[in-house]
């Protein structure tokens, strides 16, 4: 058994797709309990998204829907039937932490607002992760990942980095914006969970997923805010020395952070010539003649690799990175070193590999617990062992689309 | 006295001794200074914090160490005391700061804090049940751990450059959010193991990599490529298999974001549009057919578009149920009404640059508000309190020290 640094704690989740569910999947596989309640028949949203196992789509085969759900229970449950709404209750009554995304007029209009179910939990934190929070004008406004990235303002930050000939606000890659508003929640979430230690209470937090991206952006945003947007707007990467070039097989980026960097970079040139030139000394000379520089780098570097150029350049103390494609991830002797990847076993799509986590706990390793649920595999585990109901029950909840 | 109590905040009586610098450092030890901590920024003149200096995905450099506008939007809360790590003295000092925190995070090149006596064997030492969190470029154990790198370094290594921007055209890496992104996931890392040390009482060690922040955002590629072979591609703002799913151009170089993701949404949207009759084109009758047919769908979509502002498309397709959210800017987030209605923005007055905007933290927290307490700190403001009231000493040993050149 691994010593898990949130063994004990107990999480409910009714959320869908990516956010939700991957804020209590960080919790999950950190030790936490999750029990995923999930719509009976269909599933997860996410259990439709591709990729699929050899591309079959089949609810037990997204490999999306596997990394966003280890180490949860998972049962069927529909709270808008009277049995259903009754189980649900008793649910939140016995958890710590309650995560959910559901529109917040549909959660008041069932009575499972914070208000209602504080009564029933008072240490309850719950953890509501929608596109604009829980009141404003945009509260009831619907937005899907790309919206969020726009209604953020964070597509248009990163489109000022664009080539100039395509100018178009441009949302980041995946579902990046999602995730962060999953990382987002479980950070306010552990929050309130330590200060509860200390307080005895529970309490509402409220995630807004256009916060949460604007968060991310705080700096650029800031300048906006205080500078005006002409003076931010004109610094492009092209303008820099290095930037982004490309090589042999693909590109690599170059950032200078300082005299030391361009120095390394220069002994791998072999201190060219041309870099001796007075107007190319100091930082200014650097910004204003970045294109000549560039030139000559480019020329250097059509000949090698970008994994060659990589290691090549950082052993010269020059910060290169190479553009990675997934194919890179997977092969990279780096990430398998420190167990980037994980394996999991799941019943119908075998061993799989998974991406694990960014961080390593010394006494409290990431792991995962379980395979990710299939669609209502913990349905006895939970109604029956724990919360009393008979087998017969259950045939009958199921029979009744509660379950 | 009496006055409104404040409530207490979730961190408070927490102590984090930080040495971090630039952003992905900062921005961790930031947010747990909204959350309450008691935030102590270890830097020094000699060899002051860059974000003091310049930016590079900015283009800024700034005149004066505590007037720029990045270090003052990356510390707020935070208070600094001035030590120079390269005397004994001053690491001593960092010690016995060490002994009164709960958290120590750094994120110097692997080996820096070892060589500089502050390794985590050290640090464990001094305070056995110390949280250390180490964030770096790669992480501090493996063949590339020695390497180097920024914000937009992390995002080509960990795959987001690959992903973002158009098929047609080059990577595009993201900037100072790779940065950001590290810090917040730092930020979550600490939580959790504060929230073991409270429960069990046991420290840890905590190495976090970067790229490997970012790397994880792509997971459903990732697994796509693990298990099917594919290698994910950019695609612009489109979707595997939804469209619409564009922005399309509104008045005065606007734009807005439109997702139709159902048969009911498309049929909501065709109706708010008043059903023009390109919208029964067979072509777009099903799911599959429309995002074939994408490009096409996409110019006339746009035709549409064009004739309203993207806050008039916006509160129009809303109000049918549709999912289409204007594509806001720079200074318009600042006069949305939601997100003025939410206070998504504040002021703070800075001694040296006086008052400026800057985003408060990205949470609502209905018993314990985070919040923007106080500015970003001028190097080594905070040296007296942490000395004298902190670590006990007298104004003599403090006036020594200074003499030595160790708070400096």
């Amino acid at each position: 058994m691994v010593k898990a640094a949130l063994s004990g704690l107990k999480v409910l989740e009714y959320a869908q797709f990516v956010s939700g569910p991957y804020c209590s999947k960080l919790l999950a596989d950190l030790g936490a309990e999750v029990i995923k309640i999930e719509p009976p028949l269909v599933g997860d949203s996410a259990r439709r998204r591709e990729p699929f196992l050899d591309d079959i789509p089949h609810p037990e085969r997204s490999g999306f829907f596997l990394f966003l759900n280890t180490s949860k229970l998972g049962i069927t449950l529909d709270p808008d039937t009277v049995t259903g709404r009754d189980i649900f209750l008793k649910l939140v009554a016995d958890c710590d932490v309650f995560i959910e995304d559901n529109p917040p007029l549909s959660m008041k209009d069932r009575g499972f607002d914070y208000e209602n179910l504080s009564k029933i939990n008072p240490r309850l934190i719950m953890t509501s992760i929608t596109p604009f929070g829980q009141y404003g004008p945009y509260r009831d406004y619907k937005a899907y990942h790309l919206n969020s990235y726009h209604g953020s303002g964070v597509a248009r930050v990163l489109s000022s980095i664009l080539p100039k000939e395509t100018p178009i606000p441009t949302k980041g890659p995946s579902f990046l914006g999602d995730m962060d508003a999953g990382l987002s929640a479980a950070t306010a979430t552990m929050a309130a969970l330590y200060g509860r230690l200390f307080s005895d209470e529970g309490q509402h937090i409220d995630i807004s997923k256009q916060e949460a991206l604007m968060a991310l952006e705080r700096v650029e945003i800031g300048m906006y805010g205080n500078e005006g947007e002409t003076k931010f707007s004109t610094v492009f990467m092209q303008q820099m020395v290095g930037g982004l070039q490309r090589c042999k097989d693909g590109y690599v980026l170059i950032t200078l952070g300082g005299d030391h960097h361009w120095k390394g970079l220069l002994r791998l040139l072999g201190d060219p010539e041309w870099a001796r030139e007075e107007k190319y000394q100091g930082e200014m000379g650097k910004y204003k003649y970045a294109q000549d520089i560039n030139e000559h780098i480019a020329e250097w570097m059509k000949d090698y690799t970008k994994e060659e150029l990589y290691h090549r350049c950082q052993s010269s103390n020059c910060p290169i990175g190479m553009v990675t494609t997934v194919a890179d991830l997977v092969a990279s002797r780096q990430l398998e070193s420190r167990g980037f990847f994980g394996e999991v076993e799941h019943p119908v799509m075998g061993n799989v590999s998974c991406p694990t986590s960014p961080y390593r706990f010394s006494e409290t390793p990431h792991c995962f617990h379980h395979p990710a649920p299939m669609l209502g595999e913990h349905n006895e585990e939970i109604f029956i062992d724990r919360l009393g109901y008979g087998k017969e029950d259950l045939m009958r909840m199921r029979g009744a689309g509660v379950i | 006295m009496s006055g409104t109590k404040t409530p207490r905040l979730p961190l408070e009586g927490v102590r984090i001794a930080d040495f971090t610098w630039a952003w992905a450092g900062p921005y961790a030890t930031e947010l747990l200074a909204f959350l309450g901590a008691e935030v102590i920024k270890i830097e020094s003149s000699h060899r002051p914090d860059h974000a003091r200096i310049r930016s590079l995905t900015l283009g800024l450099s700034t005149k004066g160490l505590d007037k720029s506008p990045v270090f003052n939007d990356l510390n707020l809360n935070k208070m600094s005391i001035a030590l120079d790590l390269r005397k004994s003295k001053a690491v001593n000092i960092a010690k016995k700061l060490v002994a009164v925190s709960d958290v120590v995070i750094e994120n110097f090149r692997p080996g820096i804090m070892d060589k500089l006596g502050l390794g985590y064997d050290v640090i464990k030492a001094i305070k056995p049940d110390i949280v250390m969190l180490s964030s770096s470029a790669l992480g501090s154990e493996g063949p590339e751990s020695s390497y180097t790198g920024f914000a937009p370094t992390f995002s080509a290594l960990g795959g987001a450059a690959h992903l973002t921007g158009y098929p047609d055209k080059r990577p595009v890496p993201l900037m100072g959010s790779s940065d950001l992104r590290s810090a917040s996931t730092s930020a979550f890392a600490v939580l959790v193991a504060l929230y073991h040390k409270a429960c069990t009482g046991e420290g840890q060690y905590i190495d976090l990599s970067s790229t490997e922040t970012v790397a994880i955002n792509f997971s459903d590629s990732l697994m796509d490529y693990i298990m099917n072979g594919r290698v994910a591609v950019r695609k612009g703002n489109r979707d595997d298999i939804l469209a619409p799913h564009n922005v399309y151009p509104c008045k005065n170089d606007r734009w807005i974001s439109i997702v139709i993701a159902t048969e009911d949404e498309w049929r909501l949207f065709c109706e708010a549009l008043g059903n023009p009759s390109w919208t029964r084109d067979e072509r777009f009758s099903d799911a599959y057919g429309r995002w074939c047919n994408q490009e096409d769908l996409d110019r006339l979509i746009g035709e549409w578009t064009i004739n309203y502002t993207h806050y008039e498309a916006m509160e129009l397709l809303q109000k049918a149920g549709v999912a289409a959210v204007a594509a806001l800017q720079g200074v318009e987030l600042y006069s949305d009404p939601h997100l003025k209605e939410r206070n998504v923005s504040t002021h703070v007055v800075h001694p040296n640059v006086g008052r400026r905007v800057a985003l408060g933290p990205p949470w609502k927290f209905s018993a314990t508000p985070a919040r923007v307490k106080h500015c970003s700190p001028m190097l080594g403001e905070h040296t007296e309190y942490v000395l004298g009231e902190l670590l006990g000493m007298s104004r003599e040993e403090v006036a020594a020290l200074r003499e030595d050149g160790v708070l400096s």
